[in-house]
């Protein structure tokens, strides 16, 4: 298997991956390493991991990641009010205590959270732990101990091991430095907005009922649109909308109707600011240069 | 067009150019470990090694580590492995400052000692235009002073120590009682269910004492931008110490220095040696007391470093006295959109401590509406007052 082999299987998905992802991700399948993405909002960063297991046909388990998650959100978290509720009925029955003890700590009453579920699959899953960077640093070393040893130690249960280790695929947004070890744990990615070219595939590969001459166009316009200063640069995900929406309105071409193309606007600028600098005749002007 | 590098007769296969690429990559700042070139000459495996374009991405995805490295590594990859026997040159001058030193290899990472040498700085002269020598000569000056100074000679080291005991104390004040998470606790507001069920035991189920959890404190993470223009210079000694001893007491904080343009100066500052952070820094501060730039400066804070380091959990301290030799707007709009981070703004104004002060200076009323506190600092101990007023904040 070569990387090509990752490009051309994520491409049936309708995910076109650049040579470097596709490099990337080939490594990481190849040397079961976990890998970092990072990159823009809208870039494409989660899709890769949906994609991927897609591809491989395996299951994706997700980790949302936020401030404040921790270890009984993440890894394992004990069943408390049925552990109250056997405890109760037991000590009706007459049930010794280290009868119950052994029963309300065994696997029935352990709730499984992402990172626990995702190494007790019989078949490696894609675990996509999404914008690591929300979480806080004290997470991020709960991380390092299951990305290396691929097992978890629950004091009650003992260690549990990994039955298949999972595909682990990170993104970050970049609003928090990782830490080194994580980063040096990982190999890395970055993924940048795409080119033109490979921009026009990609809304070939999602919309194939768009035609050549919009297409052409709408990739212009949003190619143009990320070089003016914006608050936030529109990324894949809107673009796609874009092209919809324009679908939808049966607009033909982007030079035809400004009044029209302003009100598509709304699916590309998604700050107050960004959408009154981008007037109708600014915009009139990226859509004819974009033409 | 490069070509393949040819290596020696003598080289002794492609393990001895891996690691030879290692060291190459660990000399222009890059952070690897022992284990890379190994993992490397694994991975070199998986792919077609003859191409150069496979090989460019495979070292890409397990060398790199940030996407400042990421962009740098086609020109590094290019100086060692196609250069045809040019071997080892030095692509970028500045070596990438690091903020620890616990790569975990037994090499040094870094393979230099900026603090140690010296020879870049020139002994202050005391020539610069924008000199102030204390007449209160305090008119922004336009010209930039490429004189380099060495702050060793502002800064002591007793400072920098006196200076850390006043930063600790300023961050002690700054607690931030948001933190999400939840631990143990004698009170609390929430049931601590696992510590609850696992003492309920000892009673036959029955949950007698119920254990508490509730969110702990948490310090705010400190970013301070300091003002080394001509006008601001004398000043320079206290604010830099400050800086300086912040580094060293609050693992957290971000430290940024600018005149004309802006420096991050974090990991310069977090050199174990004190003085020779500081050395490090003069390195870095050129124009040091030359004319400044506040309202650019700003927003180019704004625009880049802010929106990685800044947060709601963020206090930005701005050591400045507002005289910019640009329009007031600029500084207005930067801190309008620093705002925007949902965090504190103080800004320490050396000139406020004067008696009648006003704070006319175009820059200092535009910046007013924006700041959580406008307070007056000259001195470390004028600092150290601060601390209830940034408790209240």
């Amino acid at each position: 298997m070569t990387w090509t082999t990752v490009q051309i299987a994520l491409a049936e998905q309708n995910y076109v991956a650049s040579n470097d992802l596709s490099v990337a991700l080939h490594l990481a399948l190849a040397l079961e390493r976990p890998l970092l993405l990072e990159g823009a909002a809208g870039v494409g960063k989660t899709e890769v991991a949906r994609t991927l297991s897609l591809a491989r046909n395996t299951k994706l388990i997700r980790l949302q990641c936020y401030e404040g998650l921790d270890a009984s959100q993440a890894i394992y978290e004990w069943n408390y009010q049925r552990q109250l509720l056997t405890i109760r009925s037991a000590a009706e029955d007459g049930e010794t205590g280290k009868a119950v003890e052994d029963r309300i700590f065994s696997r029935d009453f352990l709730l499984e959270r992402p990172l626990l579920e995702a190494i007790t699959q019989d078949t490696p899953p894609v675990l996509l732990i999404d914008e690591i960077d929300r979480a806080d640093e004290e997470f991020e070393a709960y991380l390092l101990e299951v990305l290396s040893d691929y097992q978890v130690s629950i004091p009650e249960l003992g260690t549990i091991e990994a039955t298949s280790k999972p595909i682990v695929i990170l993104t970050s947004n970049g609003t928090r430095d990782l830490s080194d070890a994580l980063r040096r744990r990982c190999l890395y990615a970055y993924v940048d907005y795409p080119d033109r070219t490979t921009e026009l595939a990609i809304l070939k590969s999602r919309c194939p009922q768009v035609d050549d001459t919009l297409a052409r166009q709408v990739i212009g316009f949003v190619q143009k649109l990320r070089q003016e200063e914006l608050e936030k640069t529109p990324g894949v995900a809107e673009m796609l909308d874009f092209a919809a929406a324009l679908m939808g309105l049966g607009i033909a071409d982007l030079t035809e109707n400004p009044a029209v193309l302003q009100s598509t606007l709304i699916t590309l600028l998604k700050t107050q600011s960004d959408q009154a600098h981008l007037t109708m005749d600014v915009a009139a002007r990226i859509a004819g240069k974009a033409a | 067009m490069s070509r393949v590098t040819r290596f020696s007769s003598r080289d002794s296969g492609a393990s001895a150019r891996m690691v030879g690429f290692m060291a190459h990559l660990r000399e222009n700042g890059l952070r690897l470990g022992v284990a890379e070139a190994d993992i490397s000459l694994n991975a070199l495996t998986h792919v077609n090694a003859a191409r150069p374009d496979d090989c460019r991405s495979v070292l890409r995805a397990i060398c790199t580590g940030c996407k400042e490295e990421a962009e740098r590594f086609d020109d590094l990859f290019d100086s060692y492995w196609m250069d045809s026997g040019r071997v080892k040159q030095r692509v970028i001058a500045k070596s990438l400052p690091r903020l620890n030193d616990d790569v975990h290899s037994s090499k040094d990472g870094t393979g230099e000692d900026s603090g140690a040498s010296g020879s870049a700085t020139a002994p202050d002269e005391g020539e610069g235009e924008a000199d102030s020598d204390g007449t209160g000569k305090l008119i922004a000056t336009q010209k930039q002073n490429l004189k380099r100074r060495d702050l060793r000679d502002i800064v002591r080291a007793e400072e920098i120590a006196e200076a850390e005991a006043v930063a600790r104390l300023i961050g002690t004040s700054l607690r931030d009682r948001r933190s999400r998470r939840r631990i143990a606790a004698r009170k609390g507001d929430r049931l601590h269910f696992r510590k609850t069920i696992r003492r309920s035991l000892s009673t036959g189920g029955e949950p007698l004492t119920l254990l508490k959890r509730k969110r702990p404190d948490r310090t705010r993470k400190i970013v301070a931008l300091c003002d080394v223009s001509g006008s601001m210079s004398i000043y320079a000694q206290v604010f830099l110490a400050f800086l300086a001893g912040l580094m060293r007491a609050e693992k957290d904080a971000d430290a940024y220095l600018f005149h004309t343009r802006l420096v991050r100066i974090t990991e310069a500052l977090r050199d174990k040696d004190a003085m020779r952070a500081i050395g490090r820094l003069s390195l870095m501060a050129d124009g040091f007391g030359g004319g400044s730039k506040i309202g650019p400066s700003l927003q180019r804070f704004a625009d880049t470093y802010a929106k990685r380091f800044v947060d709601g959990r963020s206090v930005v301290l701005i050591f400045s006295d507002g005289y910019d030799t640009e329009p007031p707007e600029h500084i207005a709009a930067a801190l309008a959109q620093l705002k925007k981070r949902n965090c504190k703004i103080i800004w320490l104004n050396p000139l406020k401590g004067w008696r009648d002060y006003e704070p006319v200076a175009g820059g200092m009323a535009a910046a007013l509406p924006h700041l959580d506190l406008f307070a007056p600092a000259n001195t470390l101990a004028d600092l150290a007052a601060l601390e209830t007023e940034l408790g209240a904040l």
